[in-house]
């Protein structure tokens, strides 16, 4: 085993689901606000997914009150509870980034 | 003061307690072994010798194959003296590790920079150059300007930055935070980055 592999070995997160773009996903994370944590939850469409081993991240997007928003999150940070595929969708390629300029149902896919 | 020889790996990044992701060196450090200790009363100063990197019979020549023998240990590749080592409970023969370190010490890393080769002023003093590429003077962006005055003192004072090598130095970062030590497979892992390329030897002290 490659040394880089054997230091991140113990930090990748197990039982995460298979997904790719297109997917629609509700991810837990976890807020810490003071003292309290609690769980936010983010539902979205994953529009793109980049990196490798521990480094590997994937970018959420999602229309709230009629703004896009997007998010970026560590596939393997701690403070990720928990990652539910909601829905499994049927793209042609692995960035979509074209979901930006569409509005309304033709960001439907 | 401790140290220890090591090999740049590579680098990645890790999580902490607080989920936060930490940029980090890998380095390989050790087994380095104890080829020699010099004394203040023999050498006239106070070091440990450590040597890394275990090397074929075949590439030793015979003085130095005595020196290996004398300290009983296999043939190394870098051999380097630590000044002023703690050398209490070090013996000749000796195997020392990664466990030396501990998470969260401040240590000094220091090994040989990347070479650039022959580089202007811009990239290797960082020069602003001397102007724009308007008014006919579009072979003057990335210029040194003035290197000194003409008729006095008619010459070029010595150390003038000029263009030249760049790179393949050694160099010496203090401070650094060790993340985290693998004790198993020898790893130290080092906040931040380190000077040069992968497979670069390291010498990391504190």
């Amino acid at each position: 085993m490659d040394k880089i592999t054997l230091v991140e070995k113990s930090y990748f997160m197990k039982n995460l689901p298979q997904f790719q773009s297109g997917d629609t996903l509700n991810v837990h994370v976890k807020v810490i606000e003071g003292e309290k944590e609690r769980i936010q939850q983010f539902q979205g469409v994953v529009i793109g997914k980049r990196g490798e081993g521990l480094n590997e991240t994937f970018t959420i997007r999602k229309i709230s009150n009629g703004v896009g928003v997007e998010r970026i999150f560590p596939l393997h940070s701690p403070r990720i509870a928990k990652i539910e595929k909601v829905k499994e969708g049927s793209v042609r390629r692995s960035k979509l980034y074209y979901l930006r300029s569409l509005v309304g149902k033709k960001a439907k896919h | 003061m401790k140290g220890i020889l090591g090999k740049k790996i590579g680098m990645t990044s890790i999580f902490d307690e607080n989920g936060l992701s930490i940029p980090c060196t890998v380095i390989e450090a050790g087994p380095c072994y104890v080829t020699n200790i010099r004394t203040k009363e023999r050498d006239g100063y106070n070091a440990v010798q450590l040597g890394f990197d275990e090397k074929p019979e075949r590439l030793v020549n015979s003085p130095s194959k005595g020196n290996f023998k004398k300290a009983n240990v296999k043939p190394l590749r870098l051999i380097k003296e630590f000044r002023d080592f703690n050398s209490e409970n070090i013996s000749v023969g000796m195997e020392v590790k990664a466990s030396l370190f501990i998470q969260g010490e401040k240590v000094d890393v220091t090994s040989r920079s990347k070479g650039r080769g022959f580089q202007g002023v811009v990239k290797r003093h960082h020069f602003s150059g001397v102007g724009m590429t308007s008014h006919g003077a579009s072979d003057r962006v990335r210029a040194p300007g003035s290197i000194g005055g003409s008729s006095y003192p008619s010459r070029v004072f010595k150390g003038m930055k000029m263009a030249g090598r760049m790179g393949f130095d050694n160099v010496t970062i203090k401070n650094l935070v060790v993340v985290k030590v693998i004790d198993e497979s020898n790893l130290i892992l080092i906040k931040g980055s380190i000077p040069g390329a992968k497979n670069t030897y390291v010498k990391i002290t504190k």
